[in-house]
């Protein structure tokens, strides 16, 4: 059980990791980017080619997949998310959720529906382990992921505090109209939050390519386990977003502990329970939204 | 005459059918203070928004010191030199005061490190707010906070301010402070444009008064000719039976 329970902790820090830049992104933006899992995809799926064609190795790769990653993201939310959300709060969430389409499809015509890992490119990163006294056993690759993604929230946060791109973020996140007012150009603001989430979901896809296997379609099941723990961990926080991550993992150990077929549905569970709680406890400031929104 | 710096010529903001702003114009001219009266719904905040970049022109032109600026954003009139206060305030709440003024420098003055700081210490001074620099923005009462808005649109280096209702919902003796700090920014030739209601509290401090009803200007002068005139009388009170 303890063995579990810290696997459990593990898993978490890797739900934070592809976590983190849909948070950040909803933070800011108010936008819930449902391509998240796909651009996560796409970030193992380059990596995958640098280490197969040009024998790149992916940790190398990310040097050139984390900028590129970047710049797409700037360019999605300067060209697309940005003109769409013109168009009402809605709009970009549905782009989002097109430009998710697009990408799966593009990604099955080029690849196929075999299924890829950059495992065998890491060397014995992916299985090996420290053994523990107690007969535990921690994977390297594990450590690795969980220690990534705490430098990672704690780097986006002291960003966020003491940098003056990072307060202008934070400034446009809190009310655009004003953050104008004072001279911060908020379209720039919101493209470089989407520039470091897309930085963030490189480094996710990277973790998810070298941990397991990935084919053109799983990007969903990513996109909900990250939004899971979003919401778990309370939305706009990224220390939360970890506590959520790791609360969620526990959840699924515990419920596959009960069923076989438990895991899933152990997140699920954990994940309805806090999202009741959160809607019971502000359900006066949801009506008089809805009462507002249909006045 | 000094030279004009901030102009709206034949501005028009519609919202539907509903003509909020109907062929404005106005002009400011360098160190002028001017304060606009009018009834509610006159569209004394619209100009301001439009003014300010917050909302664009259904039709006409904004002009800043001597450019056409009518499709630029707010930030980059920010740039400029225009600044503007929130009738009901908005600070950044997440931050700081002194945060809140700091992101106003290094931003719309473009001041870092140490030039932002000080240009901060001296908004902050100068709105007497040095004493809560740092409390977050979401504990302090309703006077902090029109002060806030004050000191923040002061650390962007305005050459024009727009102030919307600055001293609505304030005591006299709160009303007075702030009319002391705005005479201040007038004599560091500052460019004011005041919107209030309370009219007794504008004439400390403007030379040109402006009032605006149903969208239009009806009266722009004098402040005393202005508030004998029929029409502004008519605005206010109604029309007196023949």
């Amino acid at each position: 059980m303890l063995s579990n329970l810290i696997q459990a902790v593990f898993l978490g820090g890797y739900y934070a990791m592809v976590a983190c830049g849909l948070s950040f992104m909803f933070s800011v933006m108010r936008i819930i980017n449902l391509a998240h899992g796909s651009l996560a995809i796409l970030s193992a799926y380059l990596l995958y080619v640098l280490a197969q064609k040009f024998n790149i190795n992916p940790f190398l790769g990310l040097l050139i997949v984390v900028p590129v990653m970047a710049t797409l993201g700037w360019i999605l939310q300067r060209y697309l998310l940005d003109r769409s959300a013109k168009g009402g709060e809605l709009l970009p969430v549905l782009t989002t959720f097109g430009i998710a389409i697009v990408l799966d499809n593009l990604m099955f015509q080029r690849f196929g529906a075999d299924t890829r890992s950059l495992a065998p490119y890491i060397g014995d990163l992916s299985w090996a382990s420290y053994a523990l006294p107690g007969g535990l056993f921690v994977g390297k690759l594990q450590i690795l992921v969980l220690m990534t993604v705490i430098v990672v929230i704690g780097a986006l946060q002291l960003f966020l505090k003491k940098t003056q791109l990072g307060r202008s973020i934070r400034a446009t996140a809190m009310d655009p109209d004003t953050a104008g007012l004072v001279g911060i150009d908020a379209k720039r603001a919101t493209a470089a939050a989407t520039a470091i989430a897309m930085a963030t979901v490189a480094l996710a896809g990277a973790f998810l390519g070298m941990r397991a296997t990935f084919e053109p379609y799983s990007g969903t099941p990513q996109l909900l386990a990250a939004f899971e723990a979003t919401v778990i961990g309370g939305i706009g926080s990224l220390w939360g977003t970890l506590a959520g991550g790791i609360i969620l993992a526990i959840a699924q150990t515990l419920g596959a502990s009960v069923h076989p077929q438990g895991f899933l549905l152990g997140g699920h569970l954990a994940f309805l329970i806090v999202l009741f709680f959160r809607l019971h406890r502000n359900r006066d400031a949801i009506l008089t939204w809805l009462r507002v929104r249909t006045a | 005459m000094a030279p004009t710096v901030l102009g709206a010529k034949q501005v028009s903001k519609r919202f539907g059918a509903l003509a909020v702003l109907d062929r404005v114009d106005f002009h400011v001219q360098e160190g002028e203070a001017i304060g606009i009266v009018g009834p509610n719904g006159a569209g004394k905040t619209t100009l301001m928004n439009v003014l300010s970049g917050t909302l664009t022109p259904s039709d006409g032109h904004v002009e800043l010191l001597g450019e056409d600026v009518t499709a630029s954003s707010a930030a980059d009139r920010c740039h400029r030199g225009l600044s503007k206060t929130h009738q009901i305030p908005l600070p950044f709440l997440g931050m700081t005061v002194f945060e809140n003024i700091y992101v106003a420098a290094s931003h719309g003055a473009a001041l870092t490190g140490e030039a932002g700081y000080e240009l901060t210490y001296e908004s902050l001074k100068l709105c007497g707010m040095l004493a809560i620099a740092n409390r977050k923005a979401e504990t302090i009462g309703l006077l902090d906070r029109k002060r806030l808005e004050l000191a923040r649109a002061l650390a962007t280096r305005p050459k024009i301010l727009l102030l919307d209702e600055i001293g609505g919902g304030l005591t006299d003796a709160e009303t007075s402070e702030l009319v002391e700090t705005i005479r201040e920014l007038r004599r560091r030739g500052i460019s004011i444009v005041w919107i209030e209601h309370i009219v007794h509290v504008l004439l400390q401090v403007v030379e040109r008064l402006i009032c605006m009803d149903a969208g239009r200007i009806i009266a722009d002068g004098e402040p005393i000719a202005v508030m004998k005139d029929k029409a502004v009388v008519e605005a206010y009170l109604g029309r007196t039976p023949e």
